[in-house]
């Protein structure tokens, strides 16, 4: 059936996967060739598995294994859930001033 | 005032910062600029590129400010820093800071510029002398180089 609603609303008939963007910047977008990823991932993920599938891309062997995480603006720890709609960004090592 | 924290595309103009900052209640005024320096690591440095996760490092330097005047007592702080293309220099951040006293401002000035450098996520892009071009990484866990 149609469905007009945006895709981030509540529906009653949930696929059990979501698109989480991942945003990609300096060191690591070049060491991913990209700055952003668009991954398919099981619904209420945790940062920690979205790193995992960062991970399994290819270059990304050049990333941390442990790289830093912001969910929404915010720093975040590997066991913050993610969900439909969540701005994740990885965040290579800081260097300004 | 009200703490001010920029990200600009601009030259940095520190008298303006020093003019955001000025209060007849401020004994002392410190103005911090950092800027880009002609050898780093033993390496010769043309130039450096600025690039941040915009939202994120504006949201982080506001919140920077906002802690600084209720930690050290003053709201006449302000900083900027710049992104994009700067030369050897070229200022690439400035910290203004009133106080009524020298301490706490040398302290506030101090506090701002940790703070910036730990967790305002911006990134910057040296280019060297022989035409290479590498991402800064300050924990030292290795450098990946650039694309081009």
């Amino acid at each position: 059936m149609w469905n007009f609603r945006p895709r981030h609303s509540a529906c009653t008939m949930q696929s059990p996967l979501m698109t989480v963007t991942v945003l990609l910047f300096a060191s690591y977008a070049d060491a991913l060739g990209a700055d952003s990823l668009a991954l398919e991932m099981p619904r209420e993920t945790t940062v920690t598995d979205v790193v995992a599938a960062v991970r399994a891309r290819v270059g990304a062997e050049r990333l941390p294994a442990s790289p830093l995480v912001a969910v929404n603006l915010q720093y975040a720890t590997g066991d913050r859930i993610v969900r439909e709609g969540d701005e994740v960004a990885l965040i290579p090592p800081v260097a300004g001033g | 005032m009200t703490p001010l924290a920029n990200l600009v595309r601009r030259p940095i103009d520190p008298l303006d910062l020093l003019r955001r900052v000025a209060s007849p209640a401020n004994g002392a005024v410190i103005l911090f600029l950092g800027a880009v320096r002609q050898v780093n690591e033993g390496r010769s440095v043309t130039g450096i590129d600025y690039q941040a996760y915009e939202v994120m490092a504006a949201s982080e330097l506001e919140a920077i400010v906002t802690e600084c005047a209720s930690r050290f007592g003053t709201d006449d702080v302000a900083v900027e820093h710049r992104l994009g293309e700067l030369a050897v220099e070229d200022v690439s951040v400035a910290i203004a800071v009133g106080h009524g006293h020298r301490d706490a401002a040398y302290g506030a000035s101090r506090w701002v510029i940790e703070e910036l450098k730990r967790r305002v996520p911006i990134w910057k892009r040296e280019h060297y002398t022989d035409g290479t071009r590498e991402w800064v990484d300050p924990t030292g866990h290795g450098r990946a180089p650039a694309t081009s």
